[in-house]
């Protein structure tokens, strides 16, 4: 496969103005406490980068890749994503941007139970309307070049943690998204398995150029991004390059 | 997403919960069986009183002779015998009557052969007949002519005529009937119990003329005991019965001011209240059988409650990988639907099994329509939409980060 970076646009692909995010909590019966979780986030993000998202627990990160994700909404500031402000689209449009234009990849793996890994696979491409036939088709296609293709029919709780989390990453990568979130993708896995995914990510970005955004907590696992993005306590408190090409490789 | 697929995804959770999927399916096929039962048992029953009503004869009033009194002691209807064969043919001639039929009754004692039997015997006109909606079995009815010539012929009700005839053909046999022999011309069709509960085929009929010259003899030559008069129409039962009254006042040459010596009843009524009970009845029937439905509908939401918070995270699996909210409401909707199409159709087999049952232990008669299974299988599927659609609704508006962290 030739090694394609592709250049970064005039338009970034993630574009973060002042965002803010906080949590109205219940506390007695009129009187409600504000509990602010990020704070001014200023963010650019271009097609084709590699960034982990580093920071304690609590420091909000995983909050920043739900918004990203257009899972939640933020209560302050612009989310710009391929120049779109996300504020401005309906449920059914951020639903379609779910499944067209992001792929998901969750610590705990997330797939659907007693549904073999191929339906697993197949799933969001039902949901983009694709006949059942060829999504099948197009997931084991997807499942064999992951080295699965001898599990295609069993089960999650059939498989090892590091092959659901291939499975979640087919599944990921079915409708072939220009973004993908991994919210911790090696907090279950062990050290062995943690490298053989962060080497299938890496892969992915450096051959098919897809952007992606990993948050983790583990120093080691985020050498495999180009940038690390530091919170803490709701602010980004670092936000730096570094050249990683040759770690990659050595563990490769 | 295209809806065989959503169809695909709510068939699978259905079979995943199979155990469930049939114990609320439960609810469903007791509440349709119920209604499709209920709904047959009271169609039977009001055609059963339809048919009754209809054997009784349709537009009828029963004219009755008036009621006495002596030395201040009053005697009841029919106490005189005011009312004569030749009113009866006066009526018939009325614009808004069709027919009339003189009556005179009384018992009597038949033999054949070695055989006897003691019934009710009808002295009336050919009209009767055709008034009381009577069939022939076997056989003719008597003519005018023989009413004329007052001959000695016989119609058996079916019931007589098995009692002295067994399985032999009674027609234009001679039987005797308080020891003089009259001819059988017929034997009528069996009509089974009247509303009343008087079995209508143990009778015997012969003119009215021949009865009161050879079975019961009079005082009165030419009196009858009452006749039934059929009106021309249902609208024009009222003007009829102003006819009757003014036309026998007249020929009793009853005065203003003096009371009638006759009493006019109109039977319309009677049967009125009768298909308005059975009608009562079957509405009855079926609300207690809509409540059963009902009780299977709130299992059906009840279910789905607890089945959209057990799936949440697995809502929010959906929701982040591209489901949107009409996805989940659609499969949410169609799990409770299918429930109730497939419950509803166990319960439409079950409760026609059932309605077959009742009619062979019972002796009842079960009616089923299209309409009533239609009915029942539309109700269900409306109770699947109704109960189904708020915890559908539920699981599309959770919010995708909520539902993903739900535990």
């Amino acid at each position: 496969m030739s090694l394609i970076h592709p250049s970064p646009s005039s338009d970034p692909l993630i574009s973060v103005d002042n965002l803010c995010k906080s949590y109205r909590m219940v506390s007695s019966a009129n009187d409600s406490i504000c509990n602010q979780v990020l704070f001014d986030i200023n963010l650019e993000i271009d097609q084709g980068e590699f960034i982990a998202i580093m920071g304690p627990s609590g420091s909000g990160k995983s909050t920043l890749m739900n918004i990203l994700g257009c899972l939640d909404t933020p209560t302050g500031g612009d989310y710009w994503l391929a120049g779109q402000n996300v504020a401005l689209l309906s449920n059914d449009e951020l639903a379609r941007i779910r499944n067209y234009k992001i792929g998901f990849v969750f610590q705990g793996f997330n797939l659907l139970k007693r549904m073999t890994a191929l339906d697993n696979v197949a799933i969001p491409l039902l949901y983009a309307g694709v006949s059942r036939t060829i999504s099948r088709q197009r997931a084991l296609d997807l499942l064999s070049r992951t080295g699965l293709a001898n599990f295609t029919l069993h089960q999650p709780n059939q498989l090892s943690g590091g092959q659901q989390q291939r499975v979640a990453i087919c599944r990921a990568l079915i409708n072939q998204p220009s973004l993908i979130l991994a919210d911790e993708p090696t907090g279950n896995l062990d050290t062995q398995t943690s490298r053989e995914i962060m080497a299938l990510f890496e892969q992915l970005n450096r051959e098919k150029g897809i952007t992606i955004v990993l948050v983790t907590h583990e120093k080691d696992i985020a050498t495999y991004a180009h940038r690390h993005i530091h919170l803490k306590d709701g602010y980004v408190i670092q936000d730096k390059n570094q050249n990683t090409e040759l770690i990659s490789d050595k563990i490769l | 997403m295209n809806l065989f697929v959503i169809i695909g995804e709510a068939l699978r959770a259905l079979r995943l919960n199979r155990m469930r999927t049939l114990l609320t399916m439960l609810g469903m096929i007791i509440g349709v069986a119920a209604v499709v039962l209920m709904l047959s048992i009271g169609q039977g029953a009001q055609t059963k009183i339809k048919q009754s009503i209809a054997s009784m004869g349709s537009n009828l009033f029963l004219v009755v002779p008036g009621a006495t009194s002596a030395g201040g002691r009053s005697f009841g209807s029919g106490s005189v015998k005011t009312l004569k064969v030749a009113d009866a043919t006066a009526i018939a001639d009325l614009p808004n009557v069709t027919a009339t039929a003189p009556v005179i009754t009384g018992i009597a004692q038949l033999n054949y052969s070695n055989n006897n039997w003691s019934t009710t015997i009808t002295g009336t006109t050919p009209d009767y007949f055709k008034i009381g909606n009577w069939e022939m079995q076997n056989g003719n009815i008597f003519t005018k002519s023989d009413l004329r010539s007052m001959r000695r012929v016989a119609i058996l009700g079916e019931i007589t005529a098995k009692k002295l005839f067994g399985e032999e053909n009674p027609v234009g046999k001679i039987i005797r009937i308080s020891s003089r022999p009259f001819q059988v011309a017929g034997v009528l069709a069996p009509k089974g119990q009247s509303l009343t509960g008087r079995d209508q085929d143990d009778n015997v009929f012969i003119p009215v003329t021949t009865t009161e010259r050879q079975i019961t003899g009079s005082q009165f030559p030419g009196s009858i005991q009452y006749m039934m008069v059929q009106g021309e129409s249902a609208e024009k039962m009222n003007e009829a019965e102003t006819e009757i009254n003014q036309l026998l006042r007249q020929r009793h040459r009853i005065t203003d001011g003096i009371e009638d010596d006759f009493t006019v009843r109109n039977l319309t009524a009677l049967a009125a209240v009768a298909s308005s009970t059975a009608k009562i009845m079957s509405l009855v029937l079926g609300a207690i059988a809509s409540i059963s439905l009902l009780v299977g509908g709130i299992g059906i939401m009840n279910i789905m409650l607890v089945s959209v918070t057990e799936r949440t995270r697995e809502i929010g699996i959906r929701m982040a990988i591209g489901a949107n909210r009409r996805a989940i409401l659609t499969q949410f909707l169609l799990e409770a639907l299918m429930i109730c199409i497939m419950g509803g159709l166990i319960g439409i087999l079950l409760g026609i099994g059932g309605a077959w049952i009742v009619s062979q232990v019972a002796d009842m008669l079960i009616i089923i329509t299209l309409s009533m299974v239609g009915l029942a299988f539309f109700f269900a599927s409306a109770v699947g939409v109704f109960f189904g659609y708020y915890p559908a609704r539920k699981a599309a508006s959770l919010k995708p980060v909520e539902a993903l962290r739900y535990e």
